[in-house]
């Protein structure tokens, strides 16, 4: 009992409005949650889609922030694994006729493998010359995915349709709806997952080779193995990503997976915040609705303005990265910290005043 | 045997462009140890403007040194006002900005000139004495550019005081400011270098894979690895790192896989050799203190 309370003299106390910072934390939680359970059914089929992109997305930039922002192994090539999780997915369920729902795990197994297959090389690269492997692994896929050897499979450069899922067991949602829900449902206890895997002795053990290698080599931990299971654990989420997406949009093709999806990944975990789950929540945002805007700014323009939108899009990326270099979750926390400090002041002045 | 030799030559040709890109990426890498996303899209953009003047009017050679001009003002105007605020932030942050970058010069290039294919001049004869069985007189030119830039930049870094300033200024920025040099200045201007650099990788460029705004993309990441390859603190290496990739990949496409694969195998090839030699082949395995 001592000791407790000589801890809590100790510390101060994390409040802002007589409310600790975790609690305010968990009612942000719980509004972001129910607001999530509602939006569907007051917004219309396309919003609806958006955010289930936003959902497939924020699975697949959760994966990539565990390999370059708690791992810090930088990867230019997670579109790779994405488009590796929806051919998974479109071709089990086009050739072998496969429920769309059992191919989700298949995906992600699928990519659990080739990432830490891939991982293995990887470890002898470090910085630079991972983000060129990683790149080139980005690059190579569209182009195997077409190549003509394996078109029966794949479909070459036409790709594989397949048909949107209906809402089963007779639910009163339309199919946009059921897909909203679906994503949703896997996304939720993958952030789970995530964020417990983060707090683990693995997770520690992550981020402290990120920070200095030969010191968490010297304390004990396997380098080589949790740098290639963290590779294959971040292929896994984005390769059940990459299954989602393909089922919400309904067509894979080797163009819908450029070197332009690895890069807006990157950027999403970035402009997110690196080394944080909510991070991927705010990255994904970004990367569906920023280019949606750039849109429709570079249409207020006029016609001749149909180039535009990735100027625009560059102009509020670099505007984004200056006002936030630390992403969202960084200015995030920076908030927190001040409004700390300011309610610490605030209490200790009106403790001195009587 | 004929074919072979003319793999051989044809790749040496393309190699010569992802040597000046190299070159460039090695530019900026010296002084700011990060890779520049947009060179190639800063390129193909002063390709661009290379290619306005000239239809404008103007003979090829000057077009040519006023396009380097403007490549130079403009890569020193980028790192000022918008690199300069972000050397404090962590690196993924300046990735994300070279990125943002490259799409704004992609989208602008096609905003202002059009997504239509163009052809650019090149300021080498159809027949020439320097043209042979197995390169033509635009592909020998074009190479002979390349070491002549190489050999420029060479002698810049090695026999001239701002050469020397801009190396001190690189490695150890602290010092460097102590003796007087402006160390940020000479941050701007191994951009202005860089994007020059790139300038005339894309006129040589363009003439072989005409002038279109996505024409850099695959230039830029041979480029990268050919500047990985030869070790990218080393601009011999990166040049050179140049060529054994374009080699490279015409072999691979010619006899190994064909031409659908040849990105596809170049890449293996030169992901494998890096992983057995993780700094490069000429690079120095870097030694740091714990």
């Amino acid at each position: 009992m001592g000791a407790l309370s000589e801890t809590e003299t100790a510390a101060p106390k994390r409040e802002v409005a007589r409310l600790s910072v975790s609690t305010w934390r968990r009612i942000g939680l719980g509004l972001a949650l129910a607001l999530a359970l509602v939006v569907p059914f007051w917004a219309s089929g396309y919003h609806t889609f958006q955010l289930t992109l936003v959902t497939v997305y924020a699975i697949a930039l959760m994966g990539l922030n565990l390999l370059t922002g708690y791992n810090g192994q930088i990867s230019l090539g997670h579109g790779a694994f994405y488009a590796i999780g929806a051919y998974v997915t479109a071709v089990l369920v086009h050739k072998a006729g496969v429920p769309y729902w059992a191919t989700v795990p298949v995906a992600g197994l699928v990519c659990l493998g080739t990432g830490f297959l891939f991982g293995l090389p990887a470890l002898r690269l470090e910085g630079l010359y991972l983000a060129l492997a990683t790149f080139a692994l980005a690059l190579v896929t569209p182009q195997i995915l077409k190549f003509k050897n394996f078109g029966s499979w794949t479909g070459g450069v036409q790709g594989i349709l397949m048909d949107k899922p209906d809402a089963p067991w007779g639910l009163p949602l339309d199919s946009d709806q059921w897909l909203y829900f679906l994503c949703l449902a896997l996304a939720l206890p993958l952030f789970w997952a995530a964020r417990n895997m983060v707090a683990s002795r693995s997770g520690r053990a992550m981020v402290a080779i990120r920070d200095h290698p030969i010191a968490a080599a010297s304390m004990g931990v396997n380098t080589a193995l949790t740098k290639s299971l963290t590779f294959g654990v971040s292929a896994f989420y984005t390769g059940i990503a990459g299954s989602l997406g393909g089922i919400v949009v309904g067509f894979v093709a080797p163009d819908s997976f450029s070197i332009l999806l690895s890069l807006s990944f990157l950027v999403g975990v970035v402009v997110g915040g690196l080394a944080s789950i909510w991070g991927a929540l705010f990255g994904a945002l970004f990367i569906v609705f920023v280019p949606n805007y750039a849109d429709q700014i570079s249409d207020l323009l006029g016609e001749r303005a149909k180039a535009l939108p990735w100027a625009i899009y560059g102009l509020l990326l670099i505007a984004f990265m200056y006002l936030m270099p630390t992403g969202v979750v960084g200015l995030l926390r920076a908030v927190a910290a001040r409004l700390v400090a300011a309610a610490d002041t605030a209490r200790s002045s009106r403790r001195v005043e009587p | 045997m004929t074919a072979f030799l003319h793999q051989i030559f044809s790749g040496l040709a393309s190699g010569g462009i992802y040597a000046s890109v190299a070159l460039a990426l090695v530019l900026i890498y010296q002084a700011t140890h990060l890779v520049n996303f947009a060179q190639g899209e800063m390129a193909m953009f002063a390709t661009y403007i290379a290619w306005a003047l000239v239809q404008a009017g103007l003979p090829y050679w000057p077009a040519f040194l006023i396009t380097l001009g403007i490549a130079f003002t403009g890569g020193v105007v980028i790192e000022r006002v918008i690199i300069r605020p972000f050397d404090k932030a962590p690196v993924l942050a300046s990735v994300c900005v070279f990125i943002g970058l490259l799409s704004i010069f992609n989208s602008l290039a096609g905003f202002i000139f059009t997504y239509t294919i163009k052809t650019f001049p090149s300021p080498f004869a159809e027949r020439a004495w320097y043209g042979t069985r197995f390169l033509s007189p635009h592909e020998t030119g074009e190479i002979a550019v390349t070491l002549a830039l190489l050999v420029l930049v060479y002698a810049f870094f090695r026999f001239t005081p701002l050469g020397l300033a801009m190396r001190a200024a690189a490695q150890n920025p602290a010092s460097s400011r102590l003796v007087g040099i402006r160390v940020g200045w000479m941050l701007a201007l191994g951009w202005g270098l860089a994007a020059a650099a790139g300038a005339v990788a894309g006129m040589m460029a363009a003439p072989i894979v005409y002038l279109e705004p996505n024409m850099m993309g695959g230039v830029l990441l041979y480029g990268f690895a050919g500047a990985l390859l030869g070790g990218i603190d080393n601009p011999w290496g990166a040049v050179l790192g140049g060529f054994i990739v374009g080699v490279l990949e015409n072999l691979a496409g010619g006899y190994v896989v064909g031409a659908d694969l040849k990105l596809t195998a170049a890449l293996v090839i030169i992901v494998g050799v890096l992983v057995i030699r993780p700094s490069g082949l000429f690079g120095r395995p870097i030694a740091t203190r714990v």
